[in-house]
């Protein structure tokens, strides 16, 4: 029998949980799983908590709540960079519902938003206040999320691009993001970062090697997007083959380094 | 055990108890009698289920029933006034943009929700509207006709 807990504060939230217990945030995710009778778990932990849904701003630096929706996202001025991740996520109903920290734990091929996230280099604040990058936090996936931080990015050196079947809502074949600082005019401590094109949003290391010290131009990209896939076991879905995204990633590194038909 | 949840669903106020982990749809169809809310995946996908809470869509099937005490629900069931079909309503029949109709319920919300907030959409603006609400009978076209028609009517009215 399944039982429902709400806490006032996420602390005390987390403090709840355990392997038989899953945090429910927007409820897209654990809904889903109850609907269809998992019972990998029998507690879902929830929290009234509304500082999970703040957004915080310091200067260029932004403290994003983990309940904020893609909505909540769409709906802020301040977060106009991700508002092509948040939209890419879902239709409006889901958007209304989908949150930061859900995306987070999204199973592949989701999570587009983390891919941006991870691009531009995103702090994970946790529930106890600890703080780890989201690479890390993305190897375990596990622990109750606070919120998010991130630091605005300045002009167009940021980046994102979804690839789906369908349009306007898709599951993506891939997403793509970039952080394309310059120094001199080269691309200098450039971040890219793929979705549903490994078990978890990741960075591509190899492309990234590949950009340094590099103009952005047709010529500069060009080790780049040999490298487009380097290190990546991509795997097949009911959406595209790991084949067709090894194939057409190349393609769409270009696009989005290079900023043709942006979206 | 079940809890109490008490919220307005169609204006009216409405107490219920519900099993822990029920979801809302669960809940409008079998302890408060509306069936205008459908189950069509149980995950989010298709947006039969979409309701109205606080005048926001959300696909039902994925909102934890405790989560709306205090909140307002609106169905395609309340969308009538008595026998006066709504504009939206009016425009589907007479634009053809039901077939089987069992995603009509879905893209009634997300259309009303639309044309609330924004009264004169843009094809493309309905169209993203809709985005999260499949029809596997009318390929679309009927139906953002008539969201389209819907919101000239009420604009001309």
């Amino acid at each position: 029998m399944l039982e429902v807990q709400t806490y006032p504060t996420v602390g005390e939230a987390a403090g709840a949980m355990d392997d038989h217990a899953r945090f429910l945030g927007g409820g897209t995710l654990i809904m889903n799983r109850v609907n269809y009778g998992d019972r990998r778990f029998n507690r879902i932990v929830r929290t009234t908590d509304a500082s999970l849904s703040e957004i915080r701003v310091e200067g260029d630096r932004l403290e994003v709540g983990a309940g904020v929706t893609m909505a909540g996202i769409l709906a802020s001025r301040d977060l106009d960079f991700l508002s092509p991740a948040a939209r890419a996520v879902g239709g409006p109903a889901i958007r209304n519902m989908a949150s930061v920290g859900g995306n987070l734990m999204a199973p592949h091929p989701y999570g587009d938003l983390a891919v941006a996230l991870l691009a531009l280099d995103a702090i994970v604040r946790m529930a106890n206040g600890e703080e780890l990058s989201l690479e890390e936090f993305l190897a375990s996936r596990s622990g109750v999320v606070r919120s998010l931080l991130v630091r605005r990015p300045r002009g167009d050196e940021f980046r994102f691009r979804k690839v789906s079947r369908v349009k306007p809502k898709g599951v993506s074949v891939m997403s793509m993001a970039a952080h394309l600082a310059r120094r001199a005019g080269r691309l200098s401590g450039v971040r890219i970062a793929y979705g549903a094109m490994a078990p978890t949003p990741v960075r591509v290391r190899a492309v990234e090697n590949a950009l340094e010290g590099v103009s952005l131009d047709h010529a500069g990209i060009t080790a780049a997007l040999s490298a487009a896939t380097e290190g990546l076991a991509v795997q097949d879905d009911p959406i595209a083959s790991g084949w067709y995204r090894r194939e057409v990633a190349p393609v769409h590194l270009r696009r989005l380094l290079l900023g043709e038909d942006a979206r | 055990m079940k809890s109490p949840v008490a919220f307005r669903l169609n204006g009216s106020e409405t107490a219920v108890f519900v099993d822990p982990g029920a979801n809302l749809l669960d809940v409008l169809r079998r302890e408060c009698g509306d069936l205008s809310p459908k189950y069509g995946c149980g995950q989010g996908s298709c947006g039969a289920c979409t309701v109205l809470i606080d005048g926001e869509p959300h696909v039902s099937c994925l909102v934890l029933a405790e989560t709306v005490a205090g909140r307002s629900i609106e169905t395609t069931g309340g969308l009538s006034n008595g026998p006066e079909l709504h504009p939206l309503q009016r425009a589907f029949i007479e634009g053809f943009a039901a077939q089987c109709g069992y995603c009509t319920p879905g893209m009634l919300m997300a259309a009303k929700a639309l044309l609330d907030r924004n009264p004169s959409p843009t094809r493309s603006e309905v169209e993203e509207a809709i985005s999260g609400n499949l029809c596997r009978c009318t390929g679309y076209e009927p139906i953002i006709d008539a969201i389209l028609e819907a919101a000239r009517q009420r604009g001309a009215a």
